[in-house]
């Protein structure tokens, strides 16, 4: 499993070389595009900013509370049988429902159990591996006027569900 | 939906408090995770003006072009209800290679556009095969890097930020193939029960 790991570092120093060598060749000016890109996530980071502020507060209402984790404690017991993790039930929930809030837990998970625990690991692999279906399709389906979604709904979840137990068996296995 | 979700974890959290006399830890949590929140968006950053400005480049260098020529055929296969030459096609092409790298911004006006392309051609209010299979593809979370993932594990003081990558992209390949094998297999459920 040492390769995955050295395979994750060298990913993204590598997509560098690939488009900075592109560039050169090309002779673009890259540098004023890096900076013209860049300010984009300026942009995205700030109307980001309201919606984390609202979704954090309220997780950390329910966590802080002791309600969060009386609620994983009481589905603990079926939870081990099939092998999933209690602590990662909230994350699974929010997940195709909304992405800010998947992102809230997530920080939460990885926060408070440690990034690189395997609960952090965990958490890490299904915020990324999973989107939003539900948000997807209201804005999709509904910017083109469709009514009646047939089995789209059901694909997503299905396939989130799927998701999941993937990011589990693959983070258990890799990191065990 | 959200707002359900949103204000019922804050309401059951506080009355939760209010029955087991947690409210003091309630209190904190609420200023210190306001706190927090701030400091994570702004962590949110440093990697997004990064990726965005790279992903700028790779944009202008064509790039993104190529990575679309290359998923073509694919696209093709798994929509065979369009013509190969469909602007429909095309659309799709570029919202997924924009997912792959994580550009969400500029993946929803293409993946749009793609929707309006398919609702011409089917001209009704009820979903087409192509659509959904469009959004089994898209909420299935194309990525190949999932930058605030990263970005939440860099603020958390990772020794590692970036070693959950090809394990996301391993577990992201078995949700995609997921979804599009659950894709035919309802279409096809579909289709036997007349409807």
């Amino acid at each position: 499993m040492e390769t995955i790991s050295q395979m994750s570092t060298w990913i993204i120093p590598c997509m560098l070389l690939v488009i900075l060598g592109a560039a050169l060749w090309k002779r673009l000016p890259a540098y004023e595009l890096f900076t013209e890109g860049g300010k984009e996530g300026i942009q995205m980071a700030f109307s980001l900013l309201p919606f984390l502020v609202g979704m954090i507060v309220s997780i950390s209402i329910l966590r802080s509370s002791g309600a969060l984790e009386a609620f994983t404690q009481l589905l603990s017991p079926i939870l081990a049988w099939i092998g999933i993790p209690p602590e990662i039930i909230p994350l699974a929930l929010v997940r195709p429902i909304s992405g800010t809030a998947a992102l809230g837990v997530t920080n939460e998970l990885v926060g408070s159990h440690g990034p690189d625990s395997f609960i952090g690991r965990l958490a890490s692999t299904m915020q990324g591996s999973t989107d939003t279906t539900l948000y997807i399709l209201t804005i999709y389906f509904g910017a083109v006027g469709i009514k009646r979604m047939k089995y789209a709904l059901k694909v997503g979840l299905l396939a989130d569900l799927i998701g999941i137990m993937a990011s589990i068996i693959i983070v258990t296995l890799v990191f065990g | 939906m959200v707002h359900l979700i949103w204000a019922g974890m804050a309401i059951v959290g506080i009355v939760y408090a209010m029955m087991n006399g947690t409210m003091n830890e309630v209190n904190i949590a609420i200023l210190e995770s306001a706190q927090e929140a701030v400091t994570l968006s702004i962590g949110l950053i440093s990697i997004l003006v990064f990726w965005l400005g790279i992903m700028k480049i790779a944009e202008k260098a064509g790039l993104l072009n190529k990575l679309g020529k290359l998923l073509r055929p694919i696209v093709v296969r798994l929509f065979p209800d369009l013509p190969k030459n469909d602007p429909a096609i095309g659309y799709i092409v570029s919202s997924i290679s924009a997912n792959l790298l994580g550009l969400g911004n500029a993946a929803t006006p293409m993946g749009l556009k793609a929707m309006e392309q398919m609702k011409k051609r089917s001209n009704s209010d009820e979903a087409s095969r192509s659509m959904i299979t469009f959004l089994a593809l898209n909420t299935s979370g194309l990525t190949l890097i999932p930058t605030t993932v990263i970005a939440i594990r860099i603020q958390h003081q990772s020794v590692f930020p970036t070693e959950i990558v090809v394990v996301t992209i391993l577990a992201t390949a078995i949700s995609t193939t997921g979804a599009l094998l659950l894709d035919r297999y309802y279409y096809h459920q579909h289709r036997k029960k007349g409807g």
